[in-house]
């Protein structure tokens, strides 16, 4: 029985798992409105404009009415698992947090296998996903859970891939160490080639935008959103796996699906734009202040993270929708061979 | 592309009996009237025969003639016994543009005529829908029920002239 | 497929036999819509009449009332003057125009494009500003009637329908480039709901649904009506530009096709209209003689046409309305099986049912 246990220690890590969350809720508010206002002004309206001073209270005013929802659970519905679903999904999202490289001082978990275990933490997304659709008593929802699942699955093979490849280049799984590596200007990018590899940057980079441009179509199946969100629009009925909920519990579905698009853009920006690397010095290091360097570093990865999360709602107001086996296919015949491919070609690169 | 009596005398040469085929003109519109017996025969006749090729049906409409006896019932309303239905085909090539119109007249007791779906397929819901609102019966159709009212509506033929609504429909008052 | 599903254009239910995702047998139910049109009309005289043609198609209102006044002014046997020809081509091809805008936006939202669905409906807006100048209403008009129109078009009608020409033609390039040749919209519709020639023809499918299988049919120069002869116009067909001939993708496109060609016709319409009276002809009492009379004209959906039996009164005896939809929409059960579910409703979109005219 020795001091294991201190009470310090477990509110420090409380205090380092809080700060995520205490990020992940103003984020979805801001995300929510930042798609409604994006997706207006492509098409030509105005968006929410009423709710505050430009409708920046649009979310708020949401999150309100929707907790002031009557909490209405099918008859047949399994009550536990009904339950428990959303709880597990926005745990999957959530966690994923603990291995972002926000800055170089704080980091949620140190662990050297950051990126793995932010894949496999997404697989508690599938598991919620099929929790949602069973225990909805409703034939479509099921459907729609089941063809979630299988997406989520399959996409998470080029993922490995271009993490692999990645991993051949760098021997690191670790994100911070990953962030290290691509120091000093944009030119170490990983995009780019990382740090210290000499002559065989040439040969990589080309390589490594096909792998970046795989990884992003990748998470952005993972993160269900269209042009592969089947699973959650059309889907024979009103709206797939998530049909039957209402009130707080689809807010919770929807405040992790803003949470997950933020991680995969966090994993985008930590592989290949340079993690919290800023393109060019840092104005702590110019001016001295050494404290300043780590909240540069923050606002650094936030702003790439942000930018790749309006991209994505850029791509969802453009493009149709892929028909499920359409998206299969993508997977299967095209990313996974291109990403085996690619990976060879490193793994020679690298050999040499 | 041929005009009406060249048709009226290719139809005439092939279908004997008389009173089976004539023709007449309603308005200024001339038809031609076929015996219920025959509809089906004179319309693969039309739909396969080299120069007339009659390869779509444009509209098939059943029409409550109101030519029978009109019988006065306690509401004020009449019922009618005797006289016929009509049934009217506009038929029409695609390939060699002509156009025709084929009646064909059943009793109002017995409406019973041959459906010609099989020859086009656009007959099928339009044979359903003349069942449906003026009660003619063809033979033949693969799945003859009502296709605009619910499936179980037992009031009746809504377009024939003497219909009334029905008190009750499946426990609901029906004319609210 | 229940009556309320978002994507099937309104209340329709489709009955699917499914094997896992492929359908083996659909069927389609209808008559949730059904308003009893045909039983009114023999309780109406002609002119009262107009209205509930409105709404039978009720995204092109000005091409109903085109066709049911065609079929009474055959059995009149009268003379209309010739700006009010010119008047009911300027309206309905601008409302063919209209109808095709809805019908390509909402296939694209049934297909998943949002976007495109704003833009089409913001240029509607400008088609429907042009009516509401004319005869004050916005979708259902009562505009045509027995032997003329009911207002003359307003002064600055022509002037503003000119801008909307030049204003409408660079969107439509817009559309395509943001919709027709994407990638994605490709996939989901070429080679799906492929309707062979023989099989069009021998259901009676009409308007764009039969152009897009190849077939040069189109009522307006196989069998004219009114003053179409007048104008040169080309009859936009499918060639199986994305995948096989009569697939949804050139079904699509052929709509596409006809917004320019009605485009051509308003531009010549526009400079030929002549001065008249436009309420000179119309009878005071519309009694017609006695006899049948059917009057088909184009209506952006395929072929609309009214079969009027008049016994020589006020009223007629039987109104049967020819609904292009109704006709199309039987096609369904033959060419769905094969498919898989979101094809359903990719196909329904093609097809462009409005249920309206079918359930009438």
């Amino acid at each position: 029985m020795t001091t294991i246990f201190n009470v310090w220690d477990f509110l420090l890590i409380l205090l380092y798992a809080i700060i995520p969350l205490a990020y992940i809720i103003p984020f979805a508010l801001m995300a929510v409105y930042a798609e409604r206002k994006i997706s207006a002004w492509i098409q030509n309206r105005v968006g929410p404009n009423r709710t505050g001073p430009i409708g920046l209270f649009q979310t708020t005013a949401d999150i309100l009415k929707l907790m002031q929802k009557e909490d209405i659970v099918a008859n047949g519905a399994d009550k536990k698992l009904f339950l428990l679903a959303p709880i597990v999904v926005f745990i999957g999202s959530y966690a994923a947090y603990a291995a972002l490289p926000f800055t170089s001082v704080y980091i949620g978990t140190n662990i050297n296998l950051g990126v793995l275990y932010m894949v496999a933490i997404s697989g508690f997304v599938v598991a919620g996903i099929i929790f949602a659709g069973w225990a909805s008593d409703n034939k479509y929802s099921i459907m729609g859970s089941l063809r979630s699942a299988a997406q989520l699955v399959s996409y998470e093979i080029p993922t490995l891939f271009v993490i692999i490849s990645i991993f051949a280049i760098t021997q690191q799984f670790n994100l911070r160490e990953l962030s290290e590596m691509q120091t000093s200007n944009i030119l170490n990018w990983g995009i780019f080639g990382f740090d210290g590899l000499g002559y065989k940057r040439i040969l990589l980079i080309p390589v490594l935008f096909v792998l970046m441009i795989i990884l992003f179509i990748s998470t952005l199946a993972e993160v269900n959103r269209t042009p592969f969100d089947l699973p959650e629009a059309e889907s024979e009925l009103v709206a797939g796996f998530h049909t039957e909920y209402s009130g707080m519990k689809f807010a919770l579905f929807f405040l992790s699906e803003y949470a997950n698009m933020f991680a995969v853009s966090g994993l985008v920006t930590a592989f290949f734009l340079g993690g919290y690397q800023s393109p060019f010095g840092y104005l702590g290091n110019l001016l001295g202040l050494s404290w300043l360097v780590p909240i540069e570093q923050v606002l650094w990865f936030l702003t790439k993270g942000i930018l790749l999360v309006c991209v994505q709602i850029w791509m969802r107001w453009s493009l149709p929708r892929l028909r499920m086996d359409q998206l299969m296919r993508v997977c299967w015949k095209y990313l996974i061979p291109i990403g085996f491919v690619c990976f060879i070609y490193i793994t020679i690169v690298m050999y040499l | 592309m041929k005009s009406f009596e060249e048709i009226l005398e290719l139809l005439k040469s092939n279908f004997s009996g008389e009173n089976d085929i004539s023709s007449s003109k309603e308005g200024t519109e001339d038809i031609i009237n076929v015996s219920p017996s025959l509809i089906k025969e004179v319309s693969k006749f039309l739909a396969s025969t080299e120069g007339l090729e009659f390869d779509s049906l444009i509209l098939l409409s059943g029409v409550d003639d109101e030519n029978g006896e009109k019988v006065k019932q306690e509401d004020e309303s009449n019922d009618i016994t005797g006289g016929t239905l009509s049934v009217y085909y506009h038929i029409e090539s695609v390939k060699l543009v002509h156009k025709l119109i084929l009646k064909v007249s059943v009793e109002r007791e017995n409406p019973v005529t041959t459906s010609v779906s099989s020859v086009w397929g656009c007959a099928n819901w339009h044979e359903r829908e003349a069942f449906d609102m003026i009660g003619i019966i063809f033979n033949e159709h693969p799945d003859l029920k009502r296709i605009l009212m619910p499936y179980d509506w037992e009031g009746g033929y809504p377009l024939r002239k003497d219909y009334r609504n029905p008190e009750f429909y499946n426990g609901m008052k029906v004319p609210y | 497929m229940g009556p309320q599903h978002p994507s099937t254009h309104g209340v329709l239910r489709v009955e699917l036999k499914l094997d896992g995702e492929k359908i083996i047998e659909a069927e389609p139910h209808i008559g949730y819509l059904h308003r009893c049109f045909e039983k009114h009309c023999e309780a109406l005289t002609y002119p009262q009449i107009i209205p509930y043609v409105d709404r039978l198609d009720y995204l092109a209102s000005m091409n109903n009332e085109f066709g049911f006044v065609l079929a009474v002014e055959k059995l009149l046997k009268i003379e209309i003057p010739e700006r009010v020809e010119y008047i009911r081509v300027i309206t309905g091809e601008l409302q063919r125009i209209a109808s095709h805008l809805v019908a390509l936006g909402t296939f694209g939202l049934d297909v998943g494009a949002f976007t495109p669905f704003l833009f089409t409906f913001r240029d509607r807006e400008k088609i429907l500003n042009l009516f509401e100048i004319t005869c004050g209403a916005r979708l259902l008009y009562n505009y045509h009637w027995v032997g003329g129109v009911s207002h003359d078009l307003h002064p600055d009608f022509l002037r503003l329908t000119k801008e909307f020409i030049d204003y409408f033609r660079p969107k439509v390039e817009e559309l395509n480039g943001l919709l027709s040749y994407n990638k994605i919209f490709i996939e989901r519709t070429a080679n799906i709901g492929v309707i062979p020639v023989d099989v069009a023809i021998n259901y009676g499918v009409s308007g764009p649904s039969l152009r897009g299988s190849g077939i040069k049919w189109d009522i307006r120069k196989n069998d004219p009506y009114s003053i179409y002869n007048k104008f040169d116009f080309d009859i936009p067909v499918g060639q199986g530009l994305a995948g096989t001939l009569g697939d949804c993708w050139d079904r699509y496109f052929v709509r596409v096709l006809e917004i320019e060609q009605s485009l051509r016709i308003l531009e010549q319409a526009i400079a030929q209209i002549p001065e008249g009276d436009v309420t000179s002809a119309i009878p005071k009492r519309v009694k017609p003689n006695e006899g049948i009379s059917y009057a088909r004209v184009e209506n952006p959906k395929g072929e609309l046409g009214f079969f009027i039996v008049s016994k020589g009164g006020v009223q007629p005896m039987r109104v049967k309305v020819r609904a292009p939809s109704f006709v199309n929409l039987s096609v369904f059960p033959e060419i769905a099986p094969g498919h898989m579910v979101s094809d359903v409703v990719a196909i329904l979109g093609s097809l462009d049912i409005v249920l309206g005219e079918i359930d009438r």
